[in-house]
């Protein structure tokens, strides 16, 4: 059903529409003084000037593959952050590591791993659900391209944007 | 033993409510049946009990008895309980008369927490990395019976990981539960007593006799029964995690058994096939054969476009063109000019159109290719194909293999000018390229690219079992249906949609059984039409056969349907208490 508003009655002072101007006026002078003062915030010329050191350290940025001390990537390919991806943004192909390798002991890796960072929402649930500390949404969020393709960041630039993580736990030690 | 018809009922309290079961009911299953679920590692109901995981222990109680040796009775007139201080375990004793069960109590509880306990001290970390996380009945169980943390502060004890067990199955000792159920399948059901338990207490270590291998043909079934990830299946392992797959209730085209199957798919890629229960079918079980043969869906030989031969040279066509082109060709012959090799792969529907093709050419030298192998008397039949029935119910297979004899002579004596070949290689029986050659025109439907489909005047590429919908009957005479669990590659048609254009391009649609039964625009319609000319079919329709089929034959293929006898299975032993 239709609701009519009706339209509010302005009285005589408000039809004169003057104090209303000089109410933003005083506004306007108050920024002009403030300035001159040297009391106000200027715009940020950005990308010239970046406000990266000020970035809290919650920050949610592009997510991203880590290593840890012992140059292990971590990721098992257990494919719940692929699960859990509200807009699926991830794409896993999981594979075995052969036997002999140095990390021969995780069995499991990712053969490849695409986050198609037009569809990544920097909600941060993969960060949450992983169960090896593998992912981590990191402090980048100039993610730009060309192309589609260019947008969707592989394996490789998953690790390169991760870098090194200290402090992890190290699950797959020797005692597991 | 009861008599079977009327089986002798006792009555048992379970979560303070009576319940009667049928003599000789399994206590676990008595609780499951009542909506009690006793959770439980060891117990199979297709195997033997050997009561060793604990999991599912209970409270039980007889019934308190009066001087008289009869039950007192209390004030609802039902028997009292006099409970038993100490928890039972539910797999290895049968109801009886009076018996009274807790699965939901303080006591029960413990036992469970305490058993997980037990049960996670030495389990390693590996549920990231494990293919059973998922449908683990460990990670089920510790949800509910589970500890947050643990408070074993010793080092775990380090066991075998990536055992090769076999050329199929691979081990991880570390995450095995001791349950015995793979080695009790050895034993009972596959009859390759080839698995055991070496060492004691924490060590116990499950492991391949020496000099043995875990190869035989139903070595995957210890994969599906294993409650845990230490059995997996070396090809599906990594491959995907079980809760991407979306699963289709189907049965294998592999042999005359049809073992009832569920397809794990996951965006038109197959990754696996499991046995699903039919007690009339497979009991659980499947061989390692039909359950891994589906690779061939996938291979780069499988034919993606219809061609036609143009100027020598098979060209890519379009749909209208190629079946167009198929139906002047074969117009201008007679119909003891054509054969039609049909297969025994083919759907009941697909049958039926491939009888009409041949109604509407006048062809009469028709006849499927017999396909053998050795049985063994577990699963696998020796007829490999999986609808031999229901081609000679629709009077499409001689049985005898003389037709196709008769269809081989007349390509080489000249008297055969087209042959059309149904998802059949005709090399496979006896009509060689040669043979071939002599032929002015020669339709294939296939799915693969082969010998004789280079030789092809026109090929039509159609689905594979898992690609398209129909029924098939088994070599014990149950009518089972095929669902469709994923799409076909490229440009193939569903097998009956291009056997039914080709019947009305060549019968210019107004052919008799086209006036008959209306138009065929779904698979349902084909079996209706298939239905009111074949009695066996009568009153159903292809959406109404169950999932676990319906019984349309003798257990020998005759007409009747008495059901079949059950699948050999061994009695579980009883283990004395
Ligand atoms: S941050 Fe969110 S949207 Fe982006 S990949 Fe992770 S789960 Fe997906
Ligand atoms: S959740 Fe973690 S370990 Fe699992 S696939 Fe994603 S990044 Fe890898
Ligand atoms: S067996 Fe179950 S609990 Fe153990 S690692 Fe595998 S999924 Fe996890
Ligand atoms: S391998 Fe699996 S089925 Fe066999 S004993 Fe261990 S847990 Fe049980
Ligand atoms: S199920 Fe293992 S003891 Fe009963």
């Amino acid at each position: 059903m239709a609701i009519t508003v009706s339209r509010p009655k302005l009285n005589w002072s408000e039809r004169l529409y003057l104090p209303a101007i000089l109410g933003g006026m005083a506004i306007t002078f108050g920024h002009l003084k403030n300035m001159l003062l040297g009391r106000t915030k200027v715009t940020m010329q950005y990308p010239e000037q970046k406000w990266d050191s000020q970035m809290p350290d919650h920050y949610r940025g592009a997510p991203a593959l880590v290593k840890d001390e012992g140059g292990r990537v971590r990721c098992v390919a257990c494919q719940l952050c692929e699960f859990i991806c509200p807009p699926r943004a991830i794409r896993i192909v999981p594979g075995e590591i052969p036997l002999g390798e140095r990390f021969a002991k995780v069995e499991k890796y990712p053969e490849k791993f695409d986050i198609d960072m037009i569809r990544c929402i920097y909600c941060g649930m993969c960060e949450e659900v992983c169960p090896e500390q593998a992912i981590f949404l990191r402090k980048d969020y100039a993610i730009t391209g060309y192309t589609r393709a260019e947008m969707v960041h592989d394996k490789e630039k998953l690790i390169e944007i991760g870098g090194v993580m200290h402090g992890l736990v190290l699950k797959w030690n020797e005692k597991k | 033993m009861p008599n079977d018809s009327q089986p002798q009922l006792v009555n048992v309290q379970i979560d303070d409510v009576w319940h009667q079961f049928p003599k000789g009911t399994r206590l676990i299953e008595a609780c499951e049946q009542a909506g009690s679920y006793v959770p439980r590692y060891c117990y199979h109901k297709k195997l033997s009990s050997p009561g060793n995981c604990r999991m599912c222990l209970i409270e039980m109680g007889m019934p308190k008895m009066g001087p008289d040796r009869k039950p007192i009775l209390g004030p609802d007139g039902k028997p009292e309980i006099n409970w038993m201080p100490r928890p039972q375990i539910s797999c290895a004793t049968d109801v009886s008369e009076g018996l009274g069960v807790r699965t939901i109590s303080p006591l029960v509880e413990e036992c469970r927490r305490g058993v997980m306990e037990f049960l996670l001290i030495n389990h390693p970390l590996d549920c990231p990395i494990c293919d059973q996380a998922g449908e683990c009945r460990l990670q089920e169980f510790s949800v509910e019976y589970g500890r947050q943390d643990s408070r074993f502060l010793e080092h775990k004890v380090k066991k075998p990981k990536n055992v090769v067990l076999g050329p199929r199955v691979t081990l991880d000792d570390e995450r095995c539960i001791l349950c015995s159920r793979c080695i009790r399948f050895c034993k009972e059901i596959a009859h390759d007593d080839v698995l055991g338990f070496v060492d004691r207490g924490s060590h116990t270590t499950l492991t391949a006799h020496p000099g043995k291998r875990l190869e035989n043909n139903y070595s995957l079934n210890t994969v599906d029964i294993c409650p845990v990830g230490a059995l997996t299946s070396s090809d599906f392992r990594f491959k995907m995690r079980v809760w991407f797959l979306k699963e289709t209730n189907s049965f294998c085209t592999s042999c005359a058994t049809g073992c009832n199957t569920i397809i794990g798919t996951r965006e038109d890629v197959i990754y696996r096939q499991t046995p699903r229960e039919n007690d009339a079918v497979n009991s659980t079980w499947m061989c390692d054969y039909g359950r891994l043969n589906f690779a061939y869906l996938e291979r780069d030989r499988r034919l993606l476009e219809p061609m036609v031969r143009t100027e020598n040279k098979l060209q890519p066509a379009t749909w209208p063109h190629a079946i167009a082109s198929a139906a002047t060709q074969l117009k201008p012959y007679v119909g003891w000019q054509t054969a039609i090799l049909a297969s025994g792969r083919m759907t009941n529907e697909e049958l039926w159109l491939a009888g009409r093709l041949a109604e509407s050419l006048g062809v009469t030298l028709i006849d499927i290719v017999p396909r053998t192998g050795e049985a063994d008397d577990i699963l696998l039949s020796a007829d490999r194909n999986p609808n031999t029935n229901g081609a000679r119910l629709l009077r499409l297979a001689s049985g005898s293999g003389t037709v196709l004899q008769q269809i081989k002579e007349a390509v080489w004596s000249g008297q055969i000018q087209a042959l059309i070949t149904l998802g059949e290689n005709p090399l496979r029986c006896g009509i060689t390229p040669e043979y071939l050659a002599r032929l002015p025109v020669y339709v294939v439907l296939d799915l693969l690219a082969n010998d004789a489909t280079a030789q092809a005047s026109v090929v039509l590429p159609s689905l594979g079992f898992a690609e398209k919908r129909g029924s098939m009957i088994n070599g014990k005479g149950r009518l089972q249906r095929l669902n469709r669990a994923v799409r076909g590659p490229g440009e193939a048609r569903d097998d009956w949609e291009i056997l039914r254009d080709l019947v009305q391009a060549i019968s210019g649609g107004n052919s008799e059984s086209h006036a008959r039964s209306g138009r065929l625009d779904t698979i349902e319609d084909v079996f209706r039409q298939m239905s009111e000319a074949v009695p066996e079919f009568a009153g159903l329709t292809l959406s109404r056969i169950s999932d676990l089929g319906v019984q349309v034959l003798n257990g020998d293929g005759k007409p009747g349907n008495s059901a079949p006898e059950k699948m050999r299975e061994r009695e579980p032993e009883k283990q004395p208490q």
